[in-house]
């Protein structure tokens, strides 16, 4: 149902090599090619970014005066559920996995992901999930209104009765959704393993498919326990048993911890992808090599196991002991090292460097200061005494959005920007994107900054009224919302006409190093006419040395 | 030139440490006043994370926006800057000093936390208590709270107090007296015990004035030991999302000398239970008959019977 309006897609671009369908067509079909699937993905998680966005500008609206004067408050619940569960599994994630999915075997070399069909078979899960989410909205009884953790007992109450409700629609989408990433993972993960071109050692893989590496890893050591928990949820909720059920004996916390085991580090599944594209970025647009690439690449990793050992900081004020609230503060706040390791590796890059201001290298420093700010009021979150104030407050919801928005939304802008002539042959107008740059800018700050204050304040989130003293920080908040939304047409339209008409871009229109430019734009069927044999490392910026032995040769 | 450098870092490193000594001092604005000995604990480890956290962005930020400013690429000059890949010495550096600053933040928060002496949670831990707590470091902060907190522990008896939660109210009873009311009221300068209950699903008991939190949980009692400072009406809000009405989920704590509290208590006990004014009965009532309705909520718990149910608004000032 929300499938029909893939818009950009409707473009006619001209591949005409063997086996390949040559018209938009081909975005409508399971196609196997891993580049036709990362765009389905990321035009797919567009639309439902548009729909979850609109959710939230609908709260804000709400929120733009004290009291529940606009709409129902169960409407209102309904929507912070919609808008934060869309925004996560069927914006975030599967933009990012679009992403990977369409430059990882670019990048290392290979013909196509280590599994085509499942390949496919993921993406074609996230309209399912898609459908289930936004169908929920027509069933008795509305969405689910229990926001996207859906602790029990809230999301077991079902004042409705009727047996299928939109909590268990929630979560049959949510444990779909889950499948879908694991099986994506499992392709990431042996692609990237078995799939390297003659020569790409490890360090030699550009940081970005390190980052995608760390990531999907930890799909596979997380997702297990949400979509577990989802399942065992929706049998509570529609089978009568009672893992969770407190008044048939379960005990709700074991749900949080189900929980939170994935959704703290689904955060990293989410950033890691982020701190990978400004690490690509930064390179090209300063003209000097990724500072510490080797220490960057592997805090990556370390990311990966050090936000295994975390997830109990979202439950400091849940029935945790004091023994495991110290615990966990001492390793929350070690996750602060390998994040601090790489802002610190990207200012160094761009220090002393060419720099230019093209739209995706504005995102990317947006996204790296938009960062820091975030990476900082993470500490305070990590302290568990701090904590025991602002959790559950404007305070966090100002810090998460930082981190969704200010630094991952910002990260996609620049990664679209940038692979944009590489997707479609054609160069995107520089003057639109630096419209947009400015106003996501301008509405990230006014949105989200004065949400910490309302914080530590003590406004609670998931509020729909709220008292008059508050008003005049969520009237900011609002009108950044606002914005946040109009910043969103010049993008499309931006997109749509340059991939329409825009100039011809060329094969590597910004002399950026990385196999991905070596070959056409947009890229053939199986990507090289012959696999490359890497013969340096990814980043050789001011060295004058060829990336590979048997392309073109590679000048600095 | 080398001299320059050094003297513009040295001149931008003092304005980067007076900036966040600013700021250290600017941040116990930003909160509600403070009502407990904790909030005053909590208040000064913040100001310190703000300080700190103010040195590292500025310390970051500064290099960051001057390469900016300075480093960019002429119009036609196409090519690359230096082939600098790394350096051992830096990283290490970076490495290392956000692993000492992360450690002793954790240190000075663990010591907070322990000078608050909340209680908390611990009936539901089967597991042995590792003995976590040591007061190993020295106190860095103005230590007469932590006094009050042990003056008031050891001149009188604490005050146990019953706190129930459910969709949507908030019903005190006051075990000794027997008591019940819709507004919490807590002597000054008492140590206090209260112990959390919830009817039906997960709430959270957070005063912002007194910077405490805990959520409530249903089967299981939790104790959260407090020491009001400073009389006063502040507000009590659900902090855990609980269904349609949490947000009107909200009551009065008032703070008040041992005398009043005492008076109050004695008038409290002589009065029959009444019905409550109750926000979300009530406004879950207007729907009857109304043309447009949202989609079907839980119905609020009726209207609890206290014997002190004083007024239908709030008093309190909202932070």
């Amino acid at each position: 149902m929300t499938d029909v309006t893939v818009t950009p897609a409707s473009i006619n671009t001209s591949q005409p090599y063997p086996g390949a369908p040559d018209n938009w067509k081909r975005f409508f079909t399971f196609s196997t090619d891993h580049k036709v699937i990362g765009i389905q993905y990321i035009v797919t998680s567009f639309i439902f970014f548009l729909i979850a966005g609109l959710f939230a500008m609908i709260m804000r609206g709400e929120l733009i005066t004290p009291d529940a004067d606009l709409i129902d408050r169960t409407v209102y619940n309904a929507l912070f559920t919609m808008h934060g569960s869309i925004m996560l599994f069927l914006w975030t994630f599967p933009v990012l996995v679009g992403l990977g999915n369409y430059l990882v075997p670019l990048m290392i070399g290979a013909r196509d992901m280590a599994f085509p069909r499942l390949n496919a078979v993921s993406f074609w899960m996230v309209p399912v999930v898609g459908v289930l989410m936004i169908g929920s909205f027509f069933v008795p009884g509305g969405p689910s209104q229990s926001g996207w953790w859906a602790y029990p007992p809230v999301s077991l109450q079902n004042p409705t009765g009727f047996w299928l409700n939109g909590q268990m629609l929630w979560l049959l989408a949510v444990a779909i959704s889950g499948v879908s990433s694991i099986m994506g993972a499992i392709n990431f993960v042996t692609t990237i393993f078995r799939m390297r071109a003659p020569g790409m050692g490890w360090f030699r893989m550009p940081a970005f498919v390190w980052s995608v590496l760390a990531a999907q890893l930890i799909q596979l050591y997380g997702l297990p326990a949400l979509t577990g928990g989802a399942i065992m949820l929706l049998l509570d909720l529609g089978f009568g048993t009672s893992f969770f059920a407190p008044d048939r004996g379960g005990n709700p916390i074991m749900y949080q911890h189900f929980f939170w085991f994935y959704s703290h580090p689904a955060v990293y599944v989410m950033v890691l992808p982020a701190f990978g594209i400004f690490s690509e970025l930064l390179p090209v647009h300063a003209r000097k090599p990724l500072f510490g690439y080797r220490v960057i690449a592997v805090s990556s990793l370390l990311i990966t196991f050090i936000s295994g050992i975390v997830w109990v900081h979202h439950m400091y004020a849940s029935a945790t002991p004091p023994w495991m609230r110290m615990l966990f503060m001492v390793t929350t706040m070690l996750v602060a090292v390998p994040s601090g390791i790489k802002v610190f590796g990207w200012v160094a890059t761009i220090w002393g460097g060419k720099i230019r201001f093209t739209t995706p290298m504005l995102f990317s420093l947006g996204g790296i200061a938009n960062w820091l700010f975030a990476g900082i009021t993470g500490i305070f979150l990590g302290s568990v005494p701090l904590d025991i104030h602002v959790n559950n407050t404007y305070f966090v919801v100002g810090h998460f959005h930082y981190v969704l928005y200010g630094a991952i939304v910002m990260a996609i802008y620049a990664a679209i920007y940038h692979w944009f002539p590489k997707m479609t042959g054609r160069m995107y107008y520089e003057g639109l994107g630096k419209l947009h740059f400015v106003l996501t800018f301008v509405g990230t700050t006014l949105a989200f900054f004065p949400m910490h204050a309302a914080g530590l304040m003590g406004m609670p989130r998931r509020v729909a009224s709220y008292d008059p003293e508050f008003a005049y920080l969520n009237v900011i908040t609002s009108i950044g919302g606002f914005l946040l939304g109009v910043s969103t047409l010049p993008f499309i339209l931006n997109m749509v006409s340059s991939w329409i008409r825009g100039e011809r871009a060329g094969d590597n229109p910004w002399r950026a190093i990385g196999l991905e430019w070596l070959t056409t734009s947009p890229p053939p069927v199986e990507n090289f006419e012959e696999i490359p044999v890497v013969i340096a490392p990814p980043y050789g910026y001011g060295k004058n040395e060829p990336l590979v032995a048997n392309l073109r040769v590679e000048g600095g | 030139m080398k001299l320059r450098a050094i003297l513009a870092l040295a001149v931008y490193a003092i304005f980067a440490v007076l900036a966040s000594w600013w700021m250290a001092q600017q941040s116990y604005g930003w909160f509600p006043p403070e009502a407990t000995a904790e909030a005053k604990l909590i208040d000064d480890l913040f100001s310190l994370f703000t300080g700190l956290g103010t040195f590292v962005y500025l310390g970051v930020i500064g290099p960051f926006l001057y390469a900016l400013v300075f480093h960019r690429a002429s119009k036609y000059d196409f090519s690359d800057g230096p082939p600098i890949e790394g350096s051992t010495a830096l990283e290490v550096v970076w490495t290392a000093v956000p692993i000492v600053l992360v450690l002793t933040l954790s240190a000075v928060s663990y010591r907070t936390y322990e000078k608050m002496a909340l209680q908390g949670p611990q009936q539901l831990v089967t597991l042995p208590q590792p003995q976590l707590m040591q007061s190993a470091y020295a106190a860095p902060f103005d230590s007469t709270p932590q006094e009050e907190i042990k003056g008031a522990l050891n001149t009188a008896p604490v005050e146990a107090i019953d706190v129930t939660a459910k969709q949507w109210a908030w019903v005190f009873r006051y075990p000794d007296q027997n008591v019940t009311s819709t507004e919490l009221h807590l002597p000054c300068d008492r140590r206090v015990r209260l112990t959390l209950h919830s009817d039906d699903v997960l709430h959270g008991f957070y005063v912002p004035a007194f910077r405490l939190k805990q959520d409530v949980v249903p089967n299981h009692d939790i104790d959260l030991e407090l020491t009001p400072t400073r009389p006063g009406t502040y507000r009590l809000r659900d902090s855990l999302f609980s269904g349609t009405y949490f947000a009107a989920n909200q009551a009065d704590v008032v703070v008040q000398s041992l005398a009043d509290y005492e008076q109050w208590l004695a008038d409290a006990a002589t009065q029959t239970p009444t019905a409550a004014y109750n926000p979300a009965a009530a406004e879950f009532s207007t729907y009857q008959g109304r043309a447009v309705q949202g989609w079907r909520s839980v119905p609020p718990a009726a209207p609890p019977l206290v014997n002190y149910a004083p007024k239908r608004s709030l008093e309190s000032p909202p932070a």
